[in-house]
This record gives C-alpha cells, structure tokens and sequence, in this order.
C-alpha cells in the first residue's frame, strides 16, 4: 500500500482485472448491444469468473485462465509507453467518490499531473455534461459554468464530448482552474478525435482518466460505463442541455441513485435541445442559471466563491444600432424579421449587424441568426 | 481533275479548317478517304455518291480519292459530306470552280441529297472570315446561327442540286441575323414574396456575377429565388451571343441565336468529367455550356466530391483546359456559380433542434459544402421559410427594376474593367487598383478578418463584394459600409 503523498500505485490483482476488461471489450459489446448503459453496468459488477462466464460461457475458462497468467509488469510497461499512471482501489489516491460506486473500476487510468488526482477533494468536485449538438446558448452558459465555477476554486469533471462538454472543460481551462476529463477509450486515445486539441490542454494542466487500459478503443457500451464514473466523482452533476433520452440523463439519473445533488439549465418551453432538462427540473432538480446557484446547493448558500464579475460594457452606439439592438434584445434573430420591424434596408441592415457584432454586442450562430451577448451598452 | 473545296473540323469550342482535297484518277472504280476519318466521316462515302445521284448529278466510275488536311488532325462526325461532294463535282466539272473559291462548306448528307444542319456552324462561319473567302454555304438551320457574323454571305442551302443556283449567283445571302432585343417570359422575382435579405443578395450577386450559395431546409424558397436569377441578368451583347451561341451550336443545339445567358441545372449525379468537360475528342461540359451565364447545383451536399473539386480550377481560371496527345484545347468557361443546399442531411439543420443527423455526418456534409468551394463562393446566405404574413405581402418588386439597377452596376465594372468583365472576376492587381479603402473600411475589414476568421483568400473577395455594392449604390469609392456588408454576406461560408 501507497502512502500518503507518494505517486499513484496500483497492485497486481487490479491491473490484472482491469486487464481483463480492457481485453474483452468487443466481447461486451456483443453481448450488451440491446441495451449498452444497464448490461454493462450489471456485467461490471461481476467477479471475474461471473463476468467471463456471462460473455463468453464455455470458452469463459480459456480466457480466465490467460488473463491469471499475464504479467502485470508488462501492462505496467504499456502504461509508461504511453506517459500515463494507473491508480488502484487499494491506493488512498483513488477518487473517494468513485468508491461510493457499486462497482467501483479496480484501477483508473490517467494522463496528467499525478499529484492532482491525490489532491483531489471530493467536495469540490462538479460535473458538468450535456448534449453533444448544443445550441450557442448552451454552449456559452457551458464555459460560463466552467469558467466561473473554475474560477471558484472547484474542480470542472466532464466528458469531453463534443458539444457541453467541451465548452465546460474549456471554460475551465480559461479560468486557469483543474479539470478532469473522463474517457470512454483508454487514456492515451483523445476521443473524440476533434477534441485532440483540448485533450492535450488537459493533460498539460488538469487530468483525463480512465478505467479501461491505455490503447483501448471506443465502444458503444464504454460511454454509458464511464458515465457512472463521472456521476460518482462529482459532488453535484449539473446538466446543461439534454434532448430527451440523452446520455447526460444517463449520468444525472446514476447522480441521484448515489445520493449526489443534481441540477440542470432551464431551456425554452418546447425546444428540444432542452427537452431533457426541463424534465430534470419537473422532477426535483436544482435550478441552475449560474455559477452562483451550484456554489449555492454545494457549499451552502452565502458562499462567495464566484466572485461577481463587473458587467462589461461596449462602446457607445448611435441611434440606428441601438435600435437594431434593441430589436434583437426583444427575441428577433434573422435578418428578414429584423428587417421588416427594423425598417431598415438589408443593405444599411447587414451592416449595422456586422457592427454590432464587431463590437461585441452580438453573436451570430451558423445559421445566421443573431444573438445578444452578455455586453450591456454604454449607459447614456 | 483535281478540287479543294474548303470546311472545317471542331476543336473544343473552335473551328480549325480543313481543306477537302478530292482527286480522281484512271484504274477501277473505287472511292477513299484519308486524313483521320472516323467511321461516321468515312461512312460518307455512301451518302455522298446516293446523294449526288438522286441530285441528278452523276456519279464518277473511277479512282477517288478525298483527303482531309490536315491528315493529323482527327476528323469526326458527318459535317464533310457537302465539302466531298462540292469538291467531287467541281472536280468532274459538273460545277464551277467559282463555288469552292467563295465559299466554306458544311453540310450532313441526306441519301435524296437534303442538306442538314451540323454542330458548330457559327464556329465555323467565325473562322471563315480569317480564311479570305466571301461567304459559308450551309443547312438553312445553321444559316440562322452563322448569320450572327457580320461581313460574311450565309447561303442557306437545302438541297445539293441548289449549289447549281449557288454557281449561278441565284441564291440569295441569309440576311445578317442581329440578337433581336425581344424578353421570352422568364420567372420573375416578383413571385419571391418576403425575403428581403435574399432579394437583396440576389440582387448583388446578379450585379457582380459573385457565387452565391444558399443554405436552408426544404421548402424555404432557395430554388424558386435562383430560377429567377437570369432575369436579373443584363442581356448578353453581340460578341457575347456569338460566343453562347457558337457553344450551344458545338453542343449540337440548333435553333437560332442564343439570347439569353445560360441557366444550367446539372443533376447531382453528374461525374467530374460531364461537368468541366473532357474525353477524346474533348467535349465541353456544363461549366462551358454554361459560359456567360449561370450554373446552378441545386443540392450541392448531394453533389460527388471529385466533381466539386474538379470545379475549383474553371471558377478561377474562367476556362478549362482539356490536354490529350494530339494537344491542349481551351475551353472557355466564365460563369457564375449559384448552389442550394440543405444544412445538414435531414434539412432541418443542426440549430434547429429538430435535426435527427448524427453530429458526424453533419460535420461530413458541411464539409463537402465548406471544402472544396467555400472560399471560392462570395455570398453565403441561410434561407429560412417566411413567416406566413409575408406570404401575403403586397406585390414584391418584380425583376425589371431590379435588372436596371444590375444593368447600371455592371456598366460601371465594364468601364473600369473592359468588356464584359465583373467584380467577380478581377485579378489581384486589378482588386488592388480598383478596391481603395479608406481607414475606416480598413479596421472594419481588419476586425472582421480577426474576430470573424475571415481568411486571407476572403479579404479579396470581401473588397470585390464590397465594390460591387458600391456599385450597386452608384458609388465611385467604397465606402465603410460597404464593406460591413460585404463581410455579413461572405462570413457564413467560414464557419
């Protein structure tokens, strides 16, 4: 056994385990395919022989017996080659939260700054996740939450995803503050490959692991199973936009089942990047609108971690803009609409919209419709 | 006992000519022809010698020889049947040497001696007045086309025995066919009810020949608004209905003079090679059949990735150059590219919150919208539907106002740029030369390229937009915002 302080230390017996899951991966697969979050989950919990015997039956035996005879030195090896560390359950660094797990991963896999994972509290860590296809106001209350919470001094754990949560691990990143990214492919993999940007980010300044061994790749089965480790590691899971059935629901329904608070974003009524959400809330969740409402139902009410920021203020605008602004404020956001009530030319129009834009007031999505941003204009 | 009687044979979009040398000589009857034939050319010989008989001429019972010059340069298609059979009766005197000093022939054989019409007949008719001869004798369908050449006698001629009356001076001259000035019936823009931003795009993508794609769901307008970009269009001048229609001609389309510029709608399926052209011999493709005109992807996301890239080099270079052994052929292809597409696979769009498509093959469709041509397309517009109250808008400004306004920008480009030239298509130097902005523009554009991510290739392509709404508004000088609009218009395409 490790002691306290030292680096992250795991024992032959779980990286034989975790050896062996890493193994039969595509095997799981086969046999969760109805239903990858639930099965796997059951299958996890089983001891070797039940879980062998569950997904291979007769050939189970061959498989146990290879894996009892694999040298964990060499999975030892495999995880410098890949400038990662594993972490055993038998270690005092392993996540407290995670232990709180059923079926807590006999090792975690992780790339970045070791000393982080043991000086980890498990009462400041939050988990943020949400749809993989956001809208841009999901994706700006994302970074905002990551950003501020960050700033806060508590720790942003999330998916890395597209979508929430990679604007959460982002805004983190901005803050200068620690972020956990856990991974459904084995550490050394950024998946997905988009995100390898990000990933690098994280492992120079936060943490990403993992409990499936380095090399392994992505399965259906393995993202509703590292969900759980999310679910587990944050004190509170907050959830920033879910379409119905969502994966993020997956998460925040395995929160509430060990007993962790659990809070999501309002959306509009009837739009359906929110659906998931608002469902959430109907049912009990915590209301979150900023930052300030998770260090609310964290740390108390009272608590001044998000410090306020100053509301920032552009630069001053002439009647013409302001009047295009004022437009948009009150829920116009194409072009058309805000030509016909704007009286404007398109011409004159488009133009008044780029300045805007330029100078903060605005944002524009891919599709073309104009958003207000969080500038406040100029007091007259 | 010898004739050369004077046509010509197709290269790309050109006409080389070709002498028709006939020789008859003592031995046994036998006809030849040499110099390249393909089978249709040396089918010829067959219609040639019913034709000549059923004219009432008579046939030679000797050794005859035809010979194409060049003898390197391939000849195909049945358009030398009336030179052969000109030059086999000049050369058995059954006609006056006269016909083949004044006159270049192109003409398919009937077997009862009918002349019909062949592709490139004004092509020819072109060529035809740098080989010092006085006049073309071809099918009355063709004479429509190559009177469109001044100074030069277009003898319409029907039938074979009717080259007697051309030898007696008896066949009058088609008269010099001038583009009339007439409107067919055009979808007009007045149908676009709503859409202020869209008519305005149109419209300023109709002043400067910019691209223009169109992203929205189905059933939003962006196919009816670009059915109606040709009557935006000014009308093509002289040179330019020569140039249209001597491609429609090569492309085998007869029936008068081209007066409109070109709409083409190729189908999405369409291969690489059918849309720029190629093969052997090299045969134009839409983007040349489509020169001074509009080519239009409708579906562009549907569209083979290899046929969008092989787009790139004709949107820059305003021809295609087709290589083979026998040499390169240069096809002109000055078009202006308008697309539609839907947002994503399902068309809902992935904003929308209503769109099933996997995130993936989202981000693999925009990539094939984004990749190939996003920095070669201007103006970027999503299309969403109308709301239903502007649906029922009072009458919207039909396409005639909005043509003259079009009509005036583009006088102003020709005079900066020469004839027939736009916006879209100046050069660097030229952009540099006629796109001066001032401070004020400059830290607009310079924002713009920082904050929006404009890339390097966009800021000429801003400038050219930006002139061109300058344009639009009869400026001289671009002012600033100009160019704010010029980056609304060009930034949707980056993202």
């Amino acid at each position: 056994m490790n002691a306290e302080g030292g680096p992250p230390h795991a024992c032959d017996d779980c990286l034989r385990r975790a050896w062996l899951i890493g193994s039969l991966v595509g095997y799981i697969e086969k046999v969760v395919s109805t239903a990858p979050g639930q099965r796997a989950q059951e299958l996890l919990a089983f001891s070797d022989e039940d879980l062998v015997d569950a997904i291979a039956g007769r050939r189970g035996k061959t498989f146990l017996e290879r894996a009892r005879k694999r040298d964990p030195n060499r999975l030892r090896e495999a995880i410098a080659g890949a400038r990662a560390w594993a972490c055993c359950r038998h270690d005092p660094c392993y996540p407290k939260g995670i232990r709180d797990l059923g079926d807590p991963p006999a090792a975690l896999f992780g790339r970045g700054d070791a000393d982080l994972l043991a000086a980890l509290d498990p009462g400041s860590l939050v988990t943020i996740v949400g749809s993989r296809r956001p809208s841009g106001y999901g994706r700006e209350l994302a970074s905002a939450l990551g950003r501020d919470l960050g700033s806060a001094g508590l720790v942003v754990v999330s998916g890395m995803a597209m979508g929430i949560d990679s604007c959460a691990h982002q805004g983190a990143l901005e803050a200068s503050a620690v972020t956990v990214a856990v991974l459904g492919t084995g550490v050394d993999l950024p998946y997905p490959p988009r995100c390898a940007r990000l990933y690098e980010e994280i492992v120079e300044r936060g943490l990403v692991i993992s409990e499936l061994p380095p090399g392994t790749q992505a399965y259906r089965w393995t993202f509703p199973a590292r969900n759980r480790i999310m679910a587990a590691l944050g004190a509170m899971t907050v959830v920033v936009e879910a379409r119905e059935r969502s994966g993020s629901l997956i998460t925040s329904t395995m929160a509430q089942e060990l007993g962790r608070d659990v809070g999501a974003v309002p959306g509009r009524v009837g739009s359906s990047p929110a659906a998931g959400t608002n469902g959430l809330l109907r049912d009990g969740g915590h209301l979150i609108r900023d930052a300030q409402d998770v260090l609310d139902s964290m740390v108390g009410v009272g608590a001044n971690g998000a410090r306020p920021r100053p509301v920032p203020r552009g630069r001053a605008l002439d009647a013409e803009l302001s009047r295009v602004l004022d437009l948009v404020e009150s829920g116009l956001g194409s072009a058309d609409a805000l030509a016909r009530s704007s009286g404007l030319e398109p011409g004159p129009l488009a133009a008044a919209l780029v300045r805007l834009e330029l100078s903060g007031y605005l944002r524009s999505d891919s599709a073309g419709r104009y958003e207000r941003t969080a500038l406040a204009a100029p007091d007259q | 006992m010898f004739a050369i009687a004077r046509t010509f044979a197709l290269v790309g979009v050109a006409a080389e000519p070709v002498h028709v040398e006939v020789d008859i000589g003592s031995g046994l009857p036998s006809f030849t022809i040499v110099g390249l034939p393909d089978a249709a050319v040396r089918e010829s010989r067959e219609r040639v010698r019913s034709a000549l008989v059923n004219s009432g001429f008579k046939f030679p019972q000797q050794r005859i020889t035809a010979n194409l010059a060049p003898a390197d340069l391939p000849k195909a298609g049945p358009g030398f049947d009336l030179a052969i059979a000109t030059a086999l009766l000049v050369s058995t005197d059954q006609l006056p040497q006269t016909v083949l000093d004044r006159y270049a022939l192109a003409g398919e054989l009937a077997l009862d001696g009918q002349i019909r019409p062949v592709p490139g007949a004004l092509a020819m008719a072109e060529a035809t007045r740098g080989w010092g001869l006085a006049g073309v004798a071809v099918a009355p369908e063709d004479a429509t086309h190559a009177a469109l050449v001044q100074g030069l006698d277009v003898m319409p001629i029907r039938h074979l025995n009717e080259m007697r009356l051309l030898a007696e001076g008896a066949v009058e001259p088609h008269p010099p066919s001038s583009p009339p000035t007439g409107d067919e019936e055009l979808p007009d823009l007045g149908d676009l009810r709503g859409h202020p931003v869209l008519r305005r795009c149109l419209e300023i993508a109709a002043a400067g020949a910019h691209s223009l794609l169109l992203i929205g769901p189905p059933g939003g307008g962006k196919t009816l608004a670009l059915q109606r970009l040709p009557s935006l269009l000014p009308p093509l001048s002289c040179e330019e209905v020569i140039e249209v229609t001597r491609i429609a001609g090569v492309c085998g389309e007869n029936g008068g003079p081209r007066l409109r510029r070109p709409f083409r709608s190729p189908h999405h399926t369409i291969s690489g090679r059918a849309l720029v052209g190629g093969g052997a011999p090299p045969r134009p493709g839409e983007v040349t059949r489509a020169h001074r005109g509009v080519l239009l992807l409708d579906e562009l996301g549907e569209f083979r990735r290899d046929a969008l890239e092989a787009l790139r080099v004709p949107l820059e270079e305003g021809a295609v150059t087709v290589t083979r052994t026998s040499g390169a052929v240069s096809l002109p292809c000055r078009f202006m590219l308008v697309a539609a597409s839907n947002p994503c696979p399902c068309g809902h769009g992935p904003d929308s919150g209503e769109c099933d498509c996997h995130p993936t093959a989202v981000s693999r469709y925009m990539a094939k919208l984004s990749g190939a041509l996003a920095d070669r397309i201007d103006i970027t517009l999503t299309v969403d539907p109308p709301p239903a109250e502007e649906l029922s808008d009072a009458e919207a400004e039909g396409s005639g106002a909005v043509r003259e306004r079009v009509i005036r920008a583009r006088r102003a480009q020709e005079r900066r740029l020469g004839p027939g030239r736009t916006n879209a298509e100046m050069t660097p130097a030229e952009t540099r030369r006629h796109c001066e902005i001032d401070r004020a523009s400059r830290q607009t554009l310079e924002a713009g390229h920082r904050q929006l991510g404009l890339s390097a290739r966009g800021w000429d392509r801003c400038l050219r937009l930006a002139r061109t709404i300058a344009d639009l508004a009869g400026e001289e000088r671009i002012a600033e915002p100009h160019v704010a609009e010029a980056i609304e218009k060009r930034r949707r395409g980056q993202s």
